[in-house]
C-alpha cells in the first residue's frame, strides 16, 4: 500500500488522479441531463408549445454581457487553479538522460497508455500503428455514419442509445480505464501489480502461451495451421457482418436501406475490431492464447 | 446590489467620473458595438440562443482548452528564453530553470501542468460533444477538425516530453517512437517493411527521429515539431474551428 500511495502521489500522476475525477464527474453529469431531459421531453408531449420551448428558439440575448462575463470567470477560476498547482507541485525532473540504463518499467506518457497496454494481447503493429489509425479515422467518420437525426443539439440517452452505448465503451473502457491500469497497476516488466502489493522487479510470472491452433494439436506456424487461424479470423468477420444483416433485414430492413451497403460494412467492420479487442483481452486472460493467427509476415 | 448601489454612487464622485470618464449606457447598442468593436470580441457572435451560455450544456470545456492554449503559448515562448535544443545543454537549463532562473520553476510547472490539464479538457470537450450530439448536420465538419485538433493536441504534448532531456522523457520516447518501427509497410520490423526494403537506416522511426535512436537529432527535431510546425498547424485548425462554429449557426441547441 506504501508504494501505492508513492505512485499515485508522484506529481505527473496527480494528473491522472484529476482525469480520474474529472470523467467519472463529467460522465455522471451527462447521463444525469440525459435521464432527466428524457423525462421532461416525454411529459412535454401532451403540451407541445410550453414557454420553455419558445424560448430556446427566439429569446436571443446578447454575447456582451451575458457570454463574455461567464468566459472571464471560468478564465479566471481556471487560471487560480493552475496558479495553486503550480506553487504547490512541482514539474519532475529525473536524472540525465542515458540510453544505457533503461527503467523499469519504461511507460510512454501517460495518455498513451491505453495502447502500451494493448501490446500485451496484440503485436505493435497492430497496438501501436493499426488501432491509434483506427481510433483517428473512427472518430473522424462518426458525423457521417451515425445517421439518426435525433438528440441534434440536447442531452438524451432514449434516443441515441447505440450510439452513447458505444461511445461510453470505447471512452471509458478501451481508453480510460486503460490509462489507468497503465499507470497504476503495471509495474516492472509490465507486470500487474494490485495496488496493495510492491513493485517487486524480480517477480517471477510463469505464463505458457499457446497459439489459437495449438489447442487442437495443430502447430500454428504450420501451413495448417495457418489456414485455420486464418478462417477463424476472417470468419469472425464474416459473421459479424452477415449475422446482423440478417437480423436487420427480417425485422423489415428500413434501418439498413437508410444506412446503404457501403456505411453498414464501415461500421460493423469497425466495430467487430473494437469488440475485438475485449474479445482477444478475454481470450489471452483466461486461455492463454497469444495469437489467433499466425503468418509468415504478421501475427494476429 | 449593494455593491451595485455603491458603485453607482461612486461613480458620481470627482474621482469615479475621472477614472470611468463617462457612464456606460447599457443599451442594446453598446452591447453589440463591446463585441463589434474588438478585435478579440468580434470571435463571438453579437446575439446568441439562451441555451449557448448554460454552463451545464457546455461544460466550458472548448474555452478552457482554448485558453489553456493561450497559457501554453505564453509560458511556452517564456521557456524558449532559456532553452537550449542540444543534448548537452538541454538538461542543465532545467536545473538552471529551477535554481537560478527567477520563477523559473513555476514557469515550468505551469507548462506542465496545463498541458496535461489540456490533454483532459479536449477529451470532456469531445465527450460533451458527442453526448450532445452536436457532431450532427451541420456541424460534421467541425467535429473533424475537432478530432485533428485532439491528435495534435497529443502530439504536442508527445513532443514536448522529450524537452528536458531526463530519464522519464528520454525513455517515454524511445517506447512511443519504438512502435513506429512496426508500421506496417513503413516499418523495418512491421509486416511487409522488411520485404519491402525497410531497415532501422531507413524506415518511418529514422525518419521521426533523424536517426535510428533517441539522440541529438530527436531533440532538435521534437523540439521544432513542438515550439513551432505543430503550433502553427494548431492555431490554423483552431481559427477554422472557430470559424466553422460561426458559419454553421453558433453552438448546438435544442430546435
Amino acid at each position: 500500500m506504501k508504494n501505492f500511495i508513492e505512485i499515485i502521489s508522484k506529481p505527473d500522476n496527480v494528473a491522472i488522479v484529476i482525469m480520474i475525477i474529472m470523467v467519472l464527474f463529467f460522465t455522471i453529469l451527462a447521463f444525469y441531463y440525459a435521464i432527466s431531459g428524457d423525462r421532461r421531453r416525454s411529459r412535454k408531449i401532451d403540451q407541445p408549445t410550453s414557454p420553455e420551448q419558445k424560448a430556446d428558439g427566439e429569446d436571443k440575448i446578447h454575447s456582451w454581457p451575458y457570454l463574455v462575463r461567464i468566459e472571464f470567470l471560468v478564465a479566471i477560476i481556471v487560471i487560480v487553479l493552475l496558479n495553486i498547482w503550480s506553487v504547490v507541485l512541482d514539474a519532475p525532473l529525473e536524472e540525465f538522460a542515458s540510453e544505457t540504463r533503461t527503467p523499469n518499467p519504461a511507460k510512454a506518457p501517460w495518455y498513451f497508455l491505453g495502447l502500451q497496454e494493448m501490446l500485451v494481447y496484440f503485436d505493435p503493429w497492430i497496438a501501436g500503428v493499426v488501432l491509434p489509425t483506427l481510433i483517428i479515422v473512427g472518430l473522424c467518420i462518426i458525423p457521417y455514419i451515425d445517421i439518426n437525426p435525433k438528440g441534434n443539439g440536447y442531452y438524451t440517452w432514449r434516443e441515441r442509445k447505440f450510439a452513447i452505448s458505444i461511445y461510453s465503451f470505447g471512452f471509458l473502457a478501451l481508453w480510460i480505464a486503460l490509462i489507468v491500469i497503465g499507470v497504476f497497476m503495471r509495474g516492472p516488466g509490465w507486470v500487474w501489480f494490485w495496488p496493495w502489493q510492491e513493485w517487486d522487479p524480480h517477480i517471477v510470472t510463469s505464463e505458457i502461451n499457446v497459439d489459437l491452433s495449438q489447442i487442437f494439436g495443430i502447430d500454428a506456424r504450420s501451413f495448417a495451421g495457418s489456414v485455420i487461424g486464418g478462417l477463424v479470423t476472417l470468419g469472425y468477420f464474416a459473421v459479424g457482418i452477415i449475422i446482423p444483416y440478417i437480423y436487420s433485414q427480417k425485422r423489415g430492413g428500413k434501418f439498413l436501406k437508410e444506412l446503404g451497403p457501403i456505411r453498414y460494412l464501415i461500421v460493423a467492420g469497425l466495430l467487430l475490431i473494437m469488440i475485438g479487442l475485449p474479445i482477444k483481452i478475454f481470450l489471452r486472460l483466461i486461455f492463454h492464447i497469444k495469437y489467433i493467427w499466425v503468418t509468415p509476415w504478421f501475427n494476429i | 446590489m449593494m455593491i451595485k448601489e455603491f458603485f453607482d454612487k461612486f461613480r458620481q464622485t470627482q474621482v469615479g467620473k475621472s477614472i470611468f470618464r463617462r457612464n456606460y449606457e447599457d443599451t442594446p447598442k453598446n452591447r453589440m458595438l463591446a463585441i463589434r468593436g474588438n478585435v478579440f470580441m468580434h470571435l463571438h457572435p453579437i446575439r446568441i440562443r439562451h441555451g449557448a451560455v448554460k454552463l451545464g450544456f457546455t461544460w466550458g470545456m472548448g474555452g478552457i482548452t482554448f485558453l489553456l492554449f493561450l497559457i501554453l503559448t505564453i509560458s511556452g515562448v517564456l521557456l524558449m528564453f532559456y532553452y537550449h535544443p542540444n543534448t548537452r545543454d538541454a538538461y542543465l537549463d532545467m536545473k538552471d530553470l529551477e535554481f537560478t532562473v527567477p520563477f523559473g520553476m513555476y514557469l515550468r510547472n505551469i507548462h506542465r501542468w496545463a498541458a496535461h490539464l489540456m490533454v483532459i479538457t479536449v477529451m470532456l470537450h469531445m465527450l460533451r460533444v458527442f453526448m450532445t450530439g452536436s457532431y450532427k448536420p451541420p456541424r460534421e465538419f467541425s467535429w473533424v477538425i475537432g478530432v485533428l485538433l485532439l491528435v495534435l493536441t497529443l502530439l504536442l504534448s508527445f513532443t514536448g516530453y522529450l524537452l528536458p532531456w531526463d530519464q522519464l522523457g528520454y525513455w517515454a520516447i524511445t517506447v512511443g517512437t519504438n512502435m513506429a518501427r512496426a508500421t506496417p509497410l513503413m516499418g523495418h520490423e512491421g509486416p511487409f517493411g522488411p520485404e519491402l526494403g525497410m531497415t532501422a537506416y531507413n524506415d518511418i522511426r529514422f525518419a521521426l527521429l533523424g536517426g535510428s535512436t533517441v539522440g541529438g537529432n530527436a531533440l532538435i527535431r521534437g523540439y521544432i515539431w513542438h515550439c513551432i510546425a505543430l503550433p502553427i498547424v494548431t492555431s490554423v485548425l483552431i481559427i477554422v474551428h472557430f470559424w466553422r462554429i460561426r458559419r454553421d449557426g453558433g453552438i448546438s441547441g435544442p430546435r
